[in-house]
């Protein structure tokens, strides 16, 4: 039987954002995926050097709008540690509280995006009304639900007052008893399961060789979590638990997001029973020293990286940002070889992808005839070897 | 007579194609918050549709960045006439915090003619639905008068 090839994306009703995925198929099963990103790529790292440090900080929050909070403190900590900052006890505590609530806001949506793609809309729908109850405690503390703007160099810009602690205690009381009625239904719900078992599923092995992080690390054994390893923020304070799981499939994604959660929550638990007193934030100066830090950071959705370079100015001189979609995309081409066609989505959507916070490209300006074209991965490597 | 049933059934039922031209998610996830319990306009008999070609109204989040233009403009020729835009999020208005970044065409109205404006970043569900309902009085106002609405964007523009 021929080979065939599939065209999906970059608008596609599976997909939330514009991506584009050329699959090859023999019948049903899936032999190889190309996978061209790009479709996003806004120039944010060109920007930032345009942009003063505080600036910068507010452009930095809009690489991706769900874990904008990462984004900024990722940044921020590299500033502080250019600068030499100290940021005060209570300003990390409610770095790490933001953080939290985050990545619960985000694991609620996956659930949900999860739900969705394999055929189970009531899962969409119960996951995302039960996020509201995070956003709102969130809108609450900072005023906005989606781009906190919480972050500042040196600090945090507004305060968690007793009248949000009580309020978010309430949400979590809510939550607790939400999350457990989800975890319930990831491990025994029929329909749920056989969409996930199996599918998707890369080694503990091939996890570590293609360099995973995050939750996709996590759901195939690897214990990594940064919150742990490499303390920033309030964690070197906080006892936590690290997830893991050693399926490797999309269903033990889901149980390593779920259990997340549920740590999450006792995370923010503990930070409103231990929020330090004191001030929120420290004068940053307006030109940052010379210098260049990398500072890390367990996104919702693995390690980010941030590199900064600063040359003494009110700008910044370079601003390098690894997201850990592009880490774990790798992941998806491996897992999709010999996947089901129906399966693409659910497969797609297992790495909790955002293409936001990835997109990049290459382009390439032919000098003496002035035509601009974009190429395939393919036909970038034919070039080279032609001209090798 | 006919055309005012037309106009009263396509008001009552619009169908919405999203398109994220470049935006960094938070407008996508507040647009997908619309169907979700809390808001819900399915109730209303808006439906969010994965075909441009089904649709009446296109959602469009984000600046529209260089790779996207050409994507954009397929997606707005694909939709049947009378079709509508509306612009969601402060970067789709006018490239907002993007505005100047070398891949940015900076905002939508810079590629297709856009209808309603909802500003904010991200704005509210709530935002969006007051959004979509200036639309559909434009939409009715616009099948109730003599010339109705036909309109095409210039390839060129």
């Amino acid at each position: 039987m021929p080979e065939i090839e599939i065209p999906v994306g970059p608008q596609h009703p599976a997909l939330k954002e514009p991506e584009s995925f050329r699959f090859e198929v023999d019948g049903e099963i899936v032999k190889s995926v190309d996978i061209r990103l790009g479709y996003v790529h806004r120039g944010i790292e060109k920007a930032c050097q345009d942009r003063t440090w505080v600036q910068a900080v507010y452009l930095i929050e809009r690489i991706c709008g769900i874990c904008s909070h990462s984004h900024t403190t990722c940044f921020c900590q590299a500033v502080e540690e250019i600068a030499g900052i100290e940021v005060p006890r209570r300003a990390r505590f409610i770095r790490s509280l933001f953080g939290e609530m985050e990545r619960i806001h985000s694991h609620l949506l996956w659930l949900g995006l999860a739900g969705h793609e394999v055929g189970f809309d009531s899962l969409f729908m119960y996951a995302w009304h039960d996020r509201e109850i995070i956003l709102d405690a969130l809108e609450s503390i900072s005023g906005n639900r989606v781009n906190y703007g919480m972050n500042t160099i040196g600090g945090v810009r507004r305060d968690v007052t007793e009248k949000d602690v009580d309020e978010l205690g309430r949400a979590l009381d809510l939550l607790e008893e939400r999350v457990k009625y989800y975890t319930d239904v990831a491990l025994n719900e029929a329909t749920f399961r056989s969409r996930l078992e199996g599918v998707g599923k890369i080694t503990r092995e091939q996890a570590i060789d293609l360099g995973t992080v995050g939750p996709t690390a996590r759901s195939a054994g690897v214990d990594v979590d940064l919150r742990r390893d490499d303390p920033y923020a309030a964690y070197d304070e906080i006892p936590f638990r690290v997830i893991t799981a050693d399926g490797g499939d999309l269903l033990a994604a889901a149980v390593v997001r779920l259990g997340e959660i549920e740590e999450s929550l006792k995370i923010i638990r503990y930070i409103i029973e231990n929020l330090p007193d004191g001030p929120i934030a420290v004068k940053a100066p307006r030109r940052i020293p010379a210098g260049e830090a990398c500072s890390r950071y367990e996104a919702p959705r693995g390690e980010d990286i941030h590199y900064v370079r600063s040359g003494g100015g009110d700008k910044p001189l370079r601003v390098k940002v690894r997201a850990p979609t592009l880490a774990n995309i790798n992941a998806v081409a491996q897992s999709m070889r010999g996947a089901r066609v129906a399966d693409i989505p659910i497969i797609i959507a297992g790495i909790d992808p955002c293409f936001s916070c990835t997109d990049r490209m290459v382009r390439l300006d032919d000098v003496s005839s002035g035509r601009t074209e974009v190429l395939t991965w393919a036909q970038l490597s034919a070039r080279c070897r032609a001209s090798r | 007579m006919l055309e005012k049933i037309v106009a009263l059934s396509r008001k009552a039922s619009p169908w919405v194609a999203h398109f994220n031209s470049g935006g960094c998610n938070a407008c996508d996830i507040e647009v997908m918050a619309t169907i979700t319990p809390r808001f819900d306009v399915e109730r209303l008999g808006i439906q969010l549709k994965g075909s441009p070609r089904h649709a009446d109204i296109l959602i469009c989040t984000g600046p529209v960045t260089g790779q996207i233009r050409e994507r954009l403009l397929r997606i707005y020729h694909q939709m049947p006439q009378p079709k509508y835009v509306v612009a969601v999020g402060s970067c789709a208005l006018s490239g907002g915090v993007f505005h100047g970044c070398y891949n940015v065409m900076g905002g939508v109205d810079q590629v297709i003619p856009v209808d309603v404006y909802v500003p904010g970043c991200p704005p509210r569900p709530d935002a969006i639905i007051a959004g979509i309902a200036k639309v559909l009085d434009k939409m009715q106002e616009d099948a109730l008068s003599k010339d109705g609405r036909e309109r095409e964007v210039d390839h060129g523009c």
